[in-house]
């Protein structure tokens, strides 16, 4: 009796595919891990989630045997990680956050040693490669150096190198960052096709979109597990306290910062031309209503998201005010349009990069350039802000051509880069140093701007360590800073955000929506569609064309029907990149 | 079984990438040909017409015969003045690197029986090595002139050396196997570290050590493709400095294979160890310079010799493979198969190499854990 009733336990304890008990995890004095308990299953979809230094990497490596817990003991398929690596890694598939394919070699160089690696004989390789080529669709990619490949394939490739060899448990480190929603959506349903066949899947995402699709979902912060469940378990909680802001009359920025500042909000973000606002669990709803009628607008209570419930458990967003913006003056310009292109044309060989792209940017406009990976809004972008030269058309940036008087319209623009282009090798305050000066700023003027910059950023206690060692927060308020060192009228990100935790991003964009108050321009690309709600207007741009030019309002609006009579931003992006690619094939 | 055929993927896969890495075979392939050129053309530590002023104050019949000494000489290239101030300014601006001053009352004081005939000897010591060549060769040429007057009956003892091994002293046969030296370390320890840290740096060493493979098949992987592009580079070096600039091989080809390949091992090793380390392309290019590049140039004898370096830094030397490498190389090319020299040679090589995978085998287990 007590036999039997042992064994059932047993087969409990084998059914599970990650068991994580007690684990601890400290680099340097600081936690990684902090006592973790939990249980992955098979043919479960698993969602990791966290704001940047969570410990999502760590907890994955762990899982992964490429790292030892302190203490604590996590076993992968029954085989303990601390003695049984060898087991643990024939039972894994594993994609690390960085891209971690050759990209000197072709995709099919890269499935092939894979395939030996994870020991496939070589009469059954020629079928797995059939089933994944099938599965990814990457075969008329086969021979192409994986270099070559885009965002989204590059993923998909990936993900094919991790699946070989029919792992039991599946570890994906954040597979969509920088993958255009199309893309995402696909790598998803793949994943999810894998989750149903009977594979343990863990996907860590700082897009919480994704988490909230997840069967469960397993929250970090600074190490601890915050929430373990359904994700409807934590959405739940907060019914009853998301609002929509809407109709509103004046700038919706500056109400935004206005709320945000109230006790009883707890947090806030713009949603196209509205503003999504959370109540504080024990306040009531009174001051957000003064609010919404002193600004004429409409206040009515929406579904909550796992977003919400993200922040609120987090501590909530940021309080509103931009210290950096409070600092600067007006932007003094009589133009009414900021940067301004016409036919924009960029060929290479054969192939147009972008074709005929033409469009304004109005002054303390933010202005999004969308688009699939590979559709040419990179190379769009480069060529406004001077880094590309057009082969065909012109580009102005405050009035100044961006080919013949180059100088001047870049001493006109900021530019802060994917990954943030900090130097490593050089400490924070060198890296400011470097900037000033790189930006022609001289003498008492330059130390008062570094002075200045350290403050508001609050860099003071950083000063002397390498960006590289601080958290992404830091890294992306030093990036800003260095691109703003100048006082320029227009900014441009690129990709601002990607990666980046929904804490960290609302900071970042409280920074933003305070420069346009003060008259920036601010142009941005982004795969990240909540960011492309901060938008006065979005450019679509695909295979080289502009496609669509609206407010993210009016873009959603075009795709609304009757099944789907409010269209998320990602929705709607799905589906005008879908309608037009059918539209170009048929 | 499994082992196996891992090893063969990732040699595969490296040997693959090295054909596509234009860097790789630029360092492999091109580095060597225009070093080898370099020393061959270039560095040369001999001194040979050697721009020199000769200044004769009063002509006459000993003068004359001193001066067609000086012009008979391959050493110095001589250009003759009447007084030293038509020389001076060249010997500031450098386009002279010496000059003999032949005094004016020469003649008379050879012609006294109670005097010494005199000459001055100007060099240039801003350049020591140069100035030093300079002022021997002329006294050389002057005390032998003098002796030749003094002894011209028949029957005198004439002293005639011998240089053995290297009879004509041309230092392109000892600098090119040095130079062989020097493009072994380059491919062995730069090219070996900048690899594996790209693999850190790009993120496919995480993605590689998720699967069964292990850190020493990973290691291995990275020896043997390098151990051939080595080989490949030694066997290229050497037939270029045998057919192009005539630098004897006087040993057996085998001895110079075998040794050449006992090299690459702490070559190789002391990139891997580098790269253990430091995981950034940047960093480890640095530490292989440093450490392999400039220790291969400056202690391993093959342009300074070692014999005359302070005790210390002679001590030093013997931690550096391309000392030993050097030695033996030289030895095989000017000496030939001097077996107990070589052995020993080898031996210590073998060791240091051995060593070196240790540490860096050692060094990158634990994998990301550090």
């Amino acid at each position: 009796m007590s036999s039997e009733l042992l064994g059932r336990a047993a087969a409990c304890e084998a059914a599970m595919a990650v068991d994580i008990r007690g684990v601890v995890k400290r680099f340097k004095g600081v936690t990684a891990i902090e006592h973790l308990d939990a249980g992955i299953w098979p043919g479960q979809l698993t969602g990791l989630v966290g704001p940047d230094g969570a410990g999502k990497t760590t907890l994955m490596r762990i899982m992964a045997a490429l790292m030892r817990p302190d203490t604590g003991t996590v076993s992968v398929m029954g085989h303990n990680v601390l003695d049984a690596t060898a087991l643990v890694h024939r039972c894994i598939g594993y994609m690390p956050q960085r891209f971690g394919l050759y990209e000197d070699l072709s995709v099919a160089e890269n499935l092939d040693l894979y395939a030996k690696l994870k020991g496939i004989a070589a009469d059954k390789r020629v079928d797995v490669f059939d089933r994944l080529y099938e599965f990814t669709r990457l075969q008329p990619f086969a021979s192409r150096p994986a270099g070559q490949l885009s965002g989204g394939m590059k993923q998909k490739l990936g993900l094919a190198c991790a699946l070989m060899g029919s792992p039991d448990v599946l570890l994906l480190d954040e597979p969509s960052v920088g993958v255009d929603p199309v893309s995402r959506q696909e790598l998803w349903r793949m994943v999810q096709a894998l989750a149903s066949e009977g594979m343990a899947v863990v996907w860590a995402t700082a897009y919480l979109d994704e988490a909230e699709r997840c069967e469960s979902v397993m929250l970090l912060d600074k190490g601890s597990l915050l929430f373990n469940g359904e994700p409807q378990g934590l959405t739940s909680r907060l019914q009853g306290r998301s609002y929509r802001l809407s109709h509103i009359q004046g700038d919706r920025r500056a109400l935004l910062s206005k709320a945000l500042g109230l006790a009883d909000v707890r947090d806030g973000v713009i949603q196209g031309a509205s503003v999504r606002l959370v109540r504080a669990a024990d306040m009531d709803v009174s001051s957000m209503q003064l609010l919404a009628d002193q600004s004429g607008g409409q206040l009515e209570l929406v579904a909550p998201r796992f977003e919400d419930a993200f922040i609120d458990l987090l501590g909530g967003g940021p309080d509103g005010r931009s210290a950096i913006a409070e600092r600067m003056e007006d932007v003094a310009t009589q133009r009414d349009v900021m940067v301004e292109c016409s036919h924009l044309s960029k060929r290479f060989g054969d192939f147009y990069a972008t074709r005929d792209v033409s469009f304004s940017v109005k002054t303390g406009e933010v202005f999004g350039l969308l688009g699939p990976n590979g559709a040419g809004k990179s190379t769009t972008f480069r060529m406004l802000c001077g880094l590309l030269r057009p082969t065909e058309g012109c580009a102005t940036v405050a009035g100044f051509d961006l080919v013949r008087s180059t100088g001047q319209a870049k001493s006109q623009l900021g530019y802060m880069a994917q990954k943030f282009s900090l130097y490593g090798l050089l400490s924070v305050r060198q890296n400011l140093d470097f900037f000033s000066g790189a930006y022609g700023l001289r003498g008492a003027h330059r130390r008062q701007r570094i002075e200045e910059m350290i403050e508001t950023f609050q860099l003071g206690d950083v000063l002397n360590v390498s960006p590289e060692a601080l958290p992404l927060g830091y890294r992306q308020r030093l990036a800003l800073a260095c691109s703003l060192m100048h006082r320029p009228s227009v900014l441009f990100l690129d990709e601002p955000t990607s990666g980046v935790d929904p804490v960290t991003r609302r900071e970042f964009w409280m920074h933003i929506s305070g420069l346009v108050q003060k008259g920036v321009t601010v142009m941005v690309t982004t795969h990240f569609m909540e960011e492309a709600e901060y938008c006065d207007r979005i450019a679509l741009v695909q295979q080289g064309q502009l496609v669509r030019l609206d407010t993210p309002d009016a873009l959603k609006a075009m795709v609304a029907s009757d099944e789907l009579p409010e269209p998320t931003m990602e929705q709607a992006f799905i589906r005008l990149v879908e309608a037009h690619r059918d539209g170009v094939d048929a | 079984m499994n082992a196996w055929s891992r090893l063969l993927a990732l040699t595969r896969k490296e040997s693959i990438q090295i054909l596509r890495d234009p860097s790789a075979l630029l360092i492999a392939l091109v580095l060597p040909l225009v070093l080898l050129f370099l020393f061959a053309y270039a560095v040369s530590l001999d001194v040979r017409g050697v721009r020199f002023g000769i200044v004769v104050e009063r002509e006459g019949a000993a003068t004359t015969e001193l001066l067609n000494a000086f012009e008979r000489s391959e050493w110095l290239d001589v250009q003759v003045a009447h007084d030293r101030r038509e020389l001076e300014s060249q010997l500031v601006s450098g386009s002279l690197r010496g000059m003999l001053v032949i005094p004016a009352d020469f003649e008379s004081r050879l012609a006294s029986a109670d005097q010494q005939a005199e000459v001055q000897i100007i060099t240039d010591g801003s350049q020591p090595n140069t100035a030093n060549f300079a002022a021997n060769y002329a006294s050389g040429i002057f005390q032998t002139w003098l002796a030749s007057r003094l002894t011209d009956e028949p029957g005198a003892i004439v002293v005639e050396p011998r240089f053995w091994f290297n009879p004509e002293l041309d230092s392109r046969r000892v600098l090119l196997p040095g130079a062989i030296a020097i493009i072994m370390t380059m491919i062995g320890t730069l090219l070996t570290a900048l690899v594996v840290s790209r693999e850190w740096e790009r993120g496919t060493m995480e993605a590689l050590l998720s699967t069964p493979a292990t850190t020493a098949e990973i290691l291995l992987s990275k020896l043997l493709p390098y151990l051939v592009l080595g080989m490949a580079a030694t066997v290229v070096c050497t037939m270029i400095s045998l057919l192009l600039f005539d630098v004897p091989l006087r040993g057996s080809v085998g001895a110079l294979l075998l040794l050449s390949f006992i090299f690459l091992l702490p070559a190789l090793g002391q990139g891997l160890l580098i790269s253990a380390i430091a995981r950034n392309q940047f960093i480890a290019a640095q530490l292989a310079l440093i450490t392999g590049f400039l220790p291969a140039f400056l202690l391993s004898g093959f342009l300074f010799e070692i014999a005359s370096m302070p005790a210390p830094i002679r001590i030093l030397t013997m931690i550096v493979p391309a000392r030993w490498y050097v030695e033996g190389l030289q030895t095989i090319f000017l000496a030939g198969d001097v077996w107990p020299l070589l052995g020993r040679d080898i031996l210590i090589l073998s060791g240091q190499g051995m060593l070196l995978v240790f540490l860096a085998v050692w060094n990158s287990r634990g994998g990301l854990d550090r």
